[in-house]
């Protein structure tokens, strides 16, 4: 049984922990990825196709993929942020990728025209006129993460799919909701909070 | 306005061709002669190759063949980012960055040129009373301007650096006849007074004989001709005249207001 309120609170600080560094090392790369994609012409359609195919592997089927990879394989925690960092690459590249590409086009030629290097173009002018709709890739990341994680419990990885596994496993409501409600939160929470922020810092 | 051509060659186009692909031409043989203080206007309808012809004078655009020279240096010999920070830049709408207040606009080139903050304020300061803006104005957002305040900036910001070449790529089509008329107006005081080399693009004929000293009609990809107000409205070009019945500005022949 759901022994206390500490105990939850753990484990659902487990589950962000995973959440936030799997969220993290997907910025890290889907990021400069999308970027990249929008200077090399003919490299957006394979990597924007490879986002979306690991998109479509059963969640369940990835982390037994997984389970082989030498580092990887030999903690659950690892392989679990691995396989939801896998898994947010796909909104963090498309929306990184689009929202480069959805600038103004005379606006970028205007700088282009007045003598902007590419660089200067890249951090002065589309990445911030492309932060709304970056952040609105890593909100949506972030709230499929949180969903995911609960998968984790399957391969060992705690979190709060932990109680719902067990819930489900005892025939427990009481189990499940102990799982299932503080995740619904957290999704919740991050969407309300990168929500925010994307309007923040969206211009105009 | 600049009858006397005799100042040097600022600009020349040397059989230049461009094409996306093979035998799909935009630009066919074109050779030209800007010179030095003179306001060309070049005047053609949609499609016609004309601001295909202003991209390639700072190389937003390469040509197939053929060569443009810029102060006596074919644009592909020059580095690209100096080219172009030594011509100013116009386009419809302005195109100004619409996260940058008036101020970080009009200071743009400026700033990447790594002037002194000091003199950036200053210089800013300067070019929006000079296009006519109220210097209150510097804080502001693009958005919260008029369409035609933010051409006056758009205006400011290509002359920042003093660049003695400005190219303008119907800087005034968005604009209302009377917000128009006043900038036109404008202009051609603020260009009496700079004497820059001016290549301008426009589809109003009337706009065209008002600010040119040469106007340069363009049809498919190809020069028509290239001639002063008061012998554009007289030539004999089949071509011409089917402009100028156009804008039934055959008759009268007033040619520059200037």
């Amino acid at each position: 049984m759901v022994q206390n309120h500490s105990e939850v609170l753990r484990v659902t600080l487990e589950h962000l922990w995973m959440v936030v560094v799997s969220i993290f090392l997907a910025v890290l790369v889907g990021i400069p990825l999308g970027i990249l994609i929008t200077r090399w012409p003919g490299l957006d359609k394979p990597v924007l196709g490879g986002a979306n195919i690991i998109q479509t592997i059963p969640s369940l089927a990835l982390f037994g993929f997984l389970l082989p990879v030498p580092w990887i394989g030999a903690r659950a925690d690892r392989l679990a942020i691995l396989a939801l960092s896998l898994y947010a690459l796909l909104p963090l590249i498309r929306n990184t990728y689009t929202g480069i590409k959805g600038v103004d086009h005379s606006v970028v030629e205007a700088g282009r025209g007045m003598g902007m290097t590419d660089r200067q173009l890249l951090f002065q002018v589309e990445l911030p006129l492309a932060l709304g709709v970056i952040i609105a890739g890593v909100r949506v990341a972030t709230v499929i993460s949180v969903g995911l994680a609960t998968i984790a419990a399957a391969i060992g990885a705690g979190g709060l799919g932990e109680y719902i596994f067990r819930g489900l496993a005892m025939v427990n409501n009481q189990l499940i909701l102990a799982g299932a409600i503080p995740a619904a939160a957290l999704a919740l929470l991050a969407d309300v909070s990168l929500g925010w922020l994307e309007r923040r810092l969206s211009p105009s | 306005m600049n009858p006397s051509p005799q100042n040097g060659v600022a600009i020349a186009f040397r059989d230049v061709s461009y094409s996306f692909s093979a035998g799909n031409d935009l630009l066919n043989h074109l050779n030209l002669q800007i010179h030095r203080g003179e306001t060309f206007v070049l005047l053609g309808r949609s499609g016609s190759g004309k601001t295909t012809t202003l991209k390639l004078i700072n190389d937003l655009v390469s040509p197939t063949t053929g060569e443009v020279l810029v102060e006596g240096r074919a644009t592909t010999q020059w580095d690209r980012i100096r080219l172009r920070r030594g011509i100013g830049y116009v386009i419809q709408d302005a195109g100004l960055f619409p996260h940058f207040t008036v101020e970080r606009n009009v200071g743009l080139v400026p700033t990447i040129e790594q002037w002194s903050a000091d003199r950036i304020r200053q210089r800013v300061a300067e070019l929006l009373q000079l296009v006519g803006l109220d210097p209150a104005l510097g804080g502001r957002y693009p958005r919260e301007l008029s369409g035609g305040q933010r051409q006056r900036v758009g205006v400011a910001r290509a002359l920042a650096a003093d660049p003695p070449i400005l190219l303008m790529d119907e800087p005034f089509g968005a604009l209302d006849p009377i917000t128009r008329a006043e900038l036109q107006r404008e202009f051609m005081s603020l260009q009496q007074r700079l004497q820059k080399t001016v290549v301008f693009v426009t589809h109003d004929l009337r706009e065209a004989l008002l600010l040119g000293s040469r106007i340069a009609l363009m049809e498919t990809g190809r020069l028509v001709a290239a001639l002063p107000p008061d012998e554009f409205v007289k030539s004999a070009d089949p071509l011409v005249q089917k402009y100028l019945d156009a804008f039934g500005a055959k008759a009268n022949g007033n040619g520059g207001t200037s």
